[in-house]
């Protein structure tokens, strides 16, 4: 009775959300200023390297994307060499590593038997964590003086094409071997080495997760494992595949340790990519920002910034194209 | 009638099924298939050896492989399209193409532990290596002299606090991600994204300008522990977020109904049971970190000598020494550079050991 009585006497309904409690409160509060702190810490570094820019683009204007060397001492500082070395790398690198890693990602995915597959799933896995350092140092002692030998034979036999042209007689009884050390082509394979395992670890995600039912399907119609391949697997990845390498090349672009062993720096617009020295951005500041004085560091933080959004706009468009894909998208059966 | 009768007995009934109603296996290897690829696989290699090695008097293994390779498709090709359709013939070649491609993959990569660990072991073989400093050790040194103590010590001081500062952090914005939300959280999530793959070097210059030309601070272990925590954060958090958002939200419900605060739900159910995803997490990250090279060149510089300070002081690291060594381009220093590749390596190696020995431990107890 005295519990009704007490009901009667209060007939306010209890709220069903009382409201966060202290320690809901506390930590709310905590995990949001934690993912500010970290949002202005990573945020920062693009604005911070945009606003150093500033002094340098100011100074040389224009003259800093289209000037080919790096002379400090000369008031003379651009990064026209530098950007097209940085390109040329990550294309090189791309255009060596892409077809390995799709076809290691497809023979993973498809064609291995379980037992290898996993084997060989985490070998992918534990390669793309090997540290480009070490990458850089067989990339120089045992790459180097093998490829220079693929180099001359492309410079004898393709050497009309400008890309391929080297300054030195390929057909020379006694070659020039120095020639060929330290380009473009020997840090582009060094580097494709670095980032096949990462594109085709992205990329052998993805084929897993294609439908097995219209795998299935396909077969069932009569399909060859390379007809199943063709119309399943790569139209339901090509968002992967095209993000995968995308990764691949924000990491190429950025590179740092690898190219420093490999390349003899030089400054030029030639585009020959198996000729001796070339020099990349991160390469750049890396080797330069020691002696640099304020004038000089706010020129290389400049040479970062145009890295920086280099790397952001192949990364976002990585994202976005992964995202935009069917890759992961519920199926039918 | 025949067929009438073979549905009616069994092999128990002593009665051997006719042979047209045994199951066909699928996808079964003949022996002609077998047979043309031996025969190309031979017929191509003599052709190569004949042709490549002795009619055109050339040289080089790499040449030699590349022709045997295209020779033996060609080969392949003809002896496939005797018997076989167009298209059973493309699958042939496409299949072989992409085996050797990973033959290749694998043996370049490979050759990359490999050849570290050879050219390594001399240095590896010497106690001292471990035990001793460069201090005072010249580049030409013998082998007896000097070791990498100061930078392994380096590396395990600089890697710890990026630990102890990415750890949280990363983990931090990951539960804010999932689990708390926002306005906020989507750009939080874009610029952690666009971050994961930044250029280290990029980083490293930010915390040299910032706290060694700014601010003063000298060169030290400290300052390149910050710029790895930098670069580790947004990997940690990514990868956190993923292991996040695959706890069922059923955990989740179940305990917000049993009268579980938000934070306790969080602390008592959807961490603990992320546990190996977020383990995964930061030893990837960590992996990530320990090979990191233009950061300590730029924030710590290489030091020779031992030191455990981590404040006001350079400090050496095993990828920077690993470089260091190897500008002096001296036999027996390059011969300590890969020592130390050698070392590093096997700390790579063992952190990726954790992380499958975490991850199978999580799947077997399920």
């Amino acid at each position: 009775m005295a519990i009704n009585s007490a009901a009667l006497t209060d007939p306010v309904p209890r709220k069903i959300d009382p409201g966060r409690q202290l320690s809901d409160r506390v930590f709310h509060g905590t995990a949001r200023s934690v993912g500010i702190f970290v949002l202005c810490v990573t945020g920062s570094i693009g604005v911070f390297l945009g606003y150093q820019a500033i002094p340098t683009l100011h100074h040389y204007g224009a003259h800093f994307f289209t000037e080919v060397n790096w002379e400090p001492e000369l008031n003379r500082i651009g990064i026209a060499a530098v950007l097209l070395g940085t390109v040329e790398v990550a294309l090189v690198a791309m255009v060596v590593s892409f077809p390995f890693a799709l076809t290691a990602a497809l023979f993973i995915s498809e064609y291995a038997p379980k037992r290898l597959k996993s084997w060989l799933v985490s070998a992918i896995d534990l390669m793309a964590a090997v540290p480009p350092i070490i990458y850089g140092l067989w990339g120089f002692f045992l790459l180097m003086p093998r490829a220079i030998f693929v180099a001359r034979w492309l410079s004898q036999y393709l050497g009309f094409i400008p890309i391929f042209h080297v300054s030195t007689d390929p057909n020379a009884g006694v070659w020039q071997q120095s020639a060929y050390t330290g380009s473009v082509f020997i840090a582009g394979l060094t580097i494709s080495m670095m980032v096949i395992p990462l594109a085709c670890s992205v990329m052998r995600g993805v084929f897993d997760q294609a439908p097995l039912g219209e795998k299935e399907a396909a077969m069932a119609l009569g399909g060859t494992k390379l007809g199943v391949i063709r119309t399943v697997v790569i139209p339901f990845s090509k968002g992967g595949i095209i993000g995968g390498t995308m990764l691949a090349l924000g990491r190429a672009l950025g590179e740092t340790a690898a190219v420093l062993v490999v390349i003899s720096v030089a400054y030029g617009l030639s585009g020959h990519i198996l000729e001796s020295g070339t020099q990349t951005t991160s390469a750049l500041i890396a080797s330069n920002f020691g002696d640099a004085t304020k004038s000089v560091l706010s020129a290389l933080l400049a040479a970062g910034f145009v890295l920086f959004l280099i790397t952001i706009a192949v990364n976002g468009g990585a994202a976005m194209v992964i995202r935009r894909s069917r890759s992961g998208a519920g199926t039918e059966i | 009638m025949s067929i009438d009768l073979a549905v009616r007995t069994t092999p128990d009934e002593g009665v051997i099924a006719p042979r047209s109603l045994k199951p066909r296996t699928v996808r079964s290897v003949t022996k002609d298939d077998v047979l043309s690829f031996i025969g190309s696989f031979v017929s191509s290699y003599c052709l190569v050896y004949i042709g490549y090695l002795h009619l055109l008097d050339l040289s080089g293994w790499l040449g030699f492989g590349i022709s045997w390779y295209v020779i033996f498709v060609a080969v392949y090709w003809s002896v496939l399209r005797v018997a076989n359709p167009g298209y059973v013939v493309r699958d042939r070649i496409v299949a072989v193409t992409v085996c050797i491609a990973v033959t290749i993959v694998l043996i370049a990569l490979g050759s990359t532990v490999v050849y570290t660990f050879t050219k390594g072991w001399d240095a590896l073989s010497h106690v001292n290596f471990y035990t001793s400093d460069m201090a005072g050790v010249s580049p030409t040194a013998s082998l007896n002299h000097g070791g990498i103590l100061n930078a392994l010590v380096g590396t395990v001081i600089e890697i710890g606090i990026a630990i102890a500062v990415s750890v949280p952090l990363g983990i931090g914005t990951a539960v804010y991600m999932t689990e708390v939300g926002g306005r906020l959280s989507t750009s939080v999530r874009t610029v952690v994204e666009a971050m994961t793959a930044i250029p280290e070097i990029l980083a490293g210059l930010l915390v040299y300008v910032v706290l060694i030309v700014e601010f003063g601070v000298s060169k030290s272990g400290l300052a390149a522990a910050v710029a790895i925590a930098v670069t580790m954060v947004p990997i940690v958090a990514r990868a956190g977020e993923v292991a996040l958002r695959v706890v069922p939200s059923g955990l989740r419900e179940a305990s917000s109904a049993l009268g579980a605060t938000h934070w306790k739900t969080v602390y008592k159910v959807v961490l603990p049971s992320a546990r190996a995803g977020l383990a995964t997490a930061t030893i990837l990250a960590v992996a990530r970190g320990v090979g990191e090279m233009a950061i300590p060149l730029v924030c710590s510089g290489a030091s020779s000598f031992m030191t455990f300070n981590p404040v006001g002081a350079p400090m050496n690291s095993l990828p920077l020494f690993i470089y260091t060594a190897y500008v002096t381009h001296e036999p027996l220093e390059v011969t300590r550079a890969f020592g130390a590749a050698s070392v590093l390596l096997a700390m790579v190696l063992l952190l990726f050991a954790a992380t499958r020995f975490i991850v199978r431990e999580k799947r077997s107890s399920r």
